[in-house]
């Protein structure tokens, strides 16, 4: 398997250039979880020229609300929900400076360009593995929208966080060369039984 | 004169309490063994990686009480009421409803039920999705099944015509995983629901999910086969553990079938994720 890249947040320009789709990242430092309703809010203010909550200049967005934090511990379980729903509102987050999204699942061809074309990355964490995950969360607190409760928007500090590069600054996308692969090792497969 | 057994509500509400704790922290042994015999098969090093991930993610949960999965679901609940029950202290619906708000409340499980136009969070998981069989004898099975977002998202219902036959609900079901790919979290389940109405379709996938894994259908070899060969083909897909890629897309196929009208031919997909959580009781 492939070796870890260690990178940080905020995310560089520069950094995001060097990830290619299926690189395995340790991501340290600060996220932002965000999910349905969050993005919904955050793009209405940019649409309306507001101030954010948050500042998304080479900002990390995690598409995530984790359980409740039970006594004694720095979160609950978290891990990535299905990053195709915020797609309506990615491009804008993305104009607005944000450099990395975390999530599970494709993206639309729109995202994928605007991902391209403001040098930006999605990286995908596993899903369902939400109790290993909150291993590497070592500091956690809500930051906006307080009154969404379950989905409200927290700031994250994670430690070595383990992630694969799905899209890359330059549109590589990782799923899609999974299945290209094994659609190529299908072809050869059948012109080995022809001969 | 026919005897009733008294079952209070009090001890329906405990036990849908404890059952949602669990289930929501104990990954069956079903499941967790046919993720390790995948892990042992797959040739690809991240597949491999990726279902190890899964394997010490139940280990940890467990041990610290920690759900499994963030997404810790609608809650849905399958009732076998024998009819020589008679619940008592009050009503079932509320006290299976009680049960859930303790359970998520107490359990610091997440709440992920709201509205679905102003998306307004209930703030404590209910309503639960209930359904009921009226069985024989006195006894009250209760089977807690936390449903994740994310698969349940990925699930469908058609109704075919009857001439597209096996081949066509093979079709409707290979296109659909196909169609869901990474985003349901495979290694996926897939339960299915051939016959019956449309709405009874979506219930029999649904049943289709609380099989072990592993089980062929019990006495239909013609549906066991149909298991097989749409494990096979949904397997051939290479979408892979986390569609990261790999031979472990599904780790089962499940059907349930029964008789539909001479007109229809309903199915319905519900893919279920690898975090396939159900809990049993019986009062």
């Amino acid at each position: 398997m492939k070796h870890m890249l260690e990178i940080r947040t905020p995310l560089t320009a520069d950094v995001c250039r060097r990830l290619r789709a299926g690189d395995l990242v340790a991501l340290s430092g600060e996220v932002f979880t965000g999910r349905d309703v969050a993005h919904r809010r955050l793009y209405e203010a940019a649409q309306r020229g507001e101030t954010l909550p948050v500042t998304l200049d080479g900002a990390v967005m995690f598409y995530a609300a984790p359980t409740p934090t039970p006594p004694g511990r720095v979160i609950g379980s978290v891990g990535p929900t299905t990053s195709g729903r915020m797609d309506a509102y990615t491009p804008k987050l993305l104009e607005m400076g944000l450099r990395g999204m975390i999530g599970k699942g494709g993206r639309s061809l729109v995202v994928r360009e605007a991902i391209a074309h403001y040098g930006a990355v999605y990286f995908g964490a596993m899903g369902g593995v939400a109790a290993h995950l909150s291993q590497w969360v070592r500091e956690a607190g809500v930051i906006a929208y307080e009154d969404l409760g379950t989905e409200a928007m927290m700031r994250l500090v994670v430690e070595r966080f383990p992630l694969v590069v799905l899209i890359d600054a330059e549109g590589g996308d990782f799923y899609e060369e999974i299945l290209n692969r094994r659609r190529n090792q299908k072809q050869e497969e059948k012109q080995e039984q022809k001969y | 004169m026919h005897a009733f057994r008294e079952i209070p509500c009090e001890s329906i509400t405990r036990t849908i309490r404890e059952l949602f704790i669990r289930a929501n922290t104990e990954l069956p042994r079903d499941v967790l063994a046919a993720v390790e015999s995948a892990a042992h098969a797959e040739k690809d090093a991240l597949a491999r990686y990726s279902l190890d991930m899964i394997v010490e993610n139940a280990g940890i949960a467990g041990k610290e009480g920690l759900p499994l999965c963030q997404d810790t679901g609608l809650a849905v609940v399958f009732v076998e009421l024998g009819q020589d029950v008679h619940v008592v202290g009050g009503n079932l619906n509320e006290a299976i409803q009680r049960g859930v708000k303790e359970a998520y409340h107490h359990g610091h499980l997440r709440k992920s039920v709201c509205d679905p136009l102003s998306r307004t969070n209930t703030r404590d998981n209910t309503p639960a999705i209930i359904h009921v069989d009226i069985v024989g004898g006195d006894r009250l099975r209760l089977i807690a099944m936390p449903k994740g977002g994310g698969s349940e998202n990925m699930s469908a219902s058609t109704m075919l015509v009857p001439a597209e036959g096996r081949e066509g609900i093979k079709k409707f079901v290979v296109d659909r995983v196909a169609h869901a790919g990474p985003n349901p979290c495979p290694p996926i389940i897939v339960g299915i629901g051939i016959g019956g109405s449309l709405d009874q379709s979506a219930v029999l996938a649904k049943k289709a999910l609380l099989r072990p894994l592993g089980q062929p259908h019990p006495d239909d070899e013609r549906v066991a086969a149909l298991e097989r060969e749409i494990l096979e083909e949904v397997n051939a897909l290479g979408i892979g553990p986390h569609g990261y890629g790999g031979d472990t897309t599904a780790l089962a196929v499940h059907v349930e079938m029964m008789p539909c009208h001479i007109a229809s031919l309903p199915v319905t997909v519900n893919i279920q994720c690898h975090v396939a959580r159900h809990a049993e009781a019986v009062i």
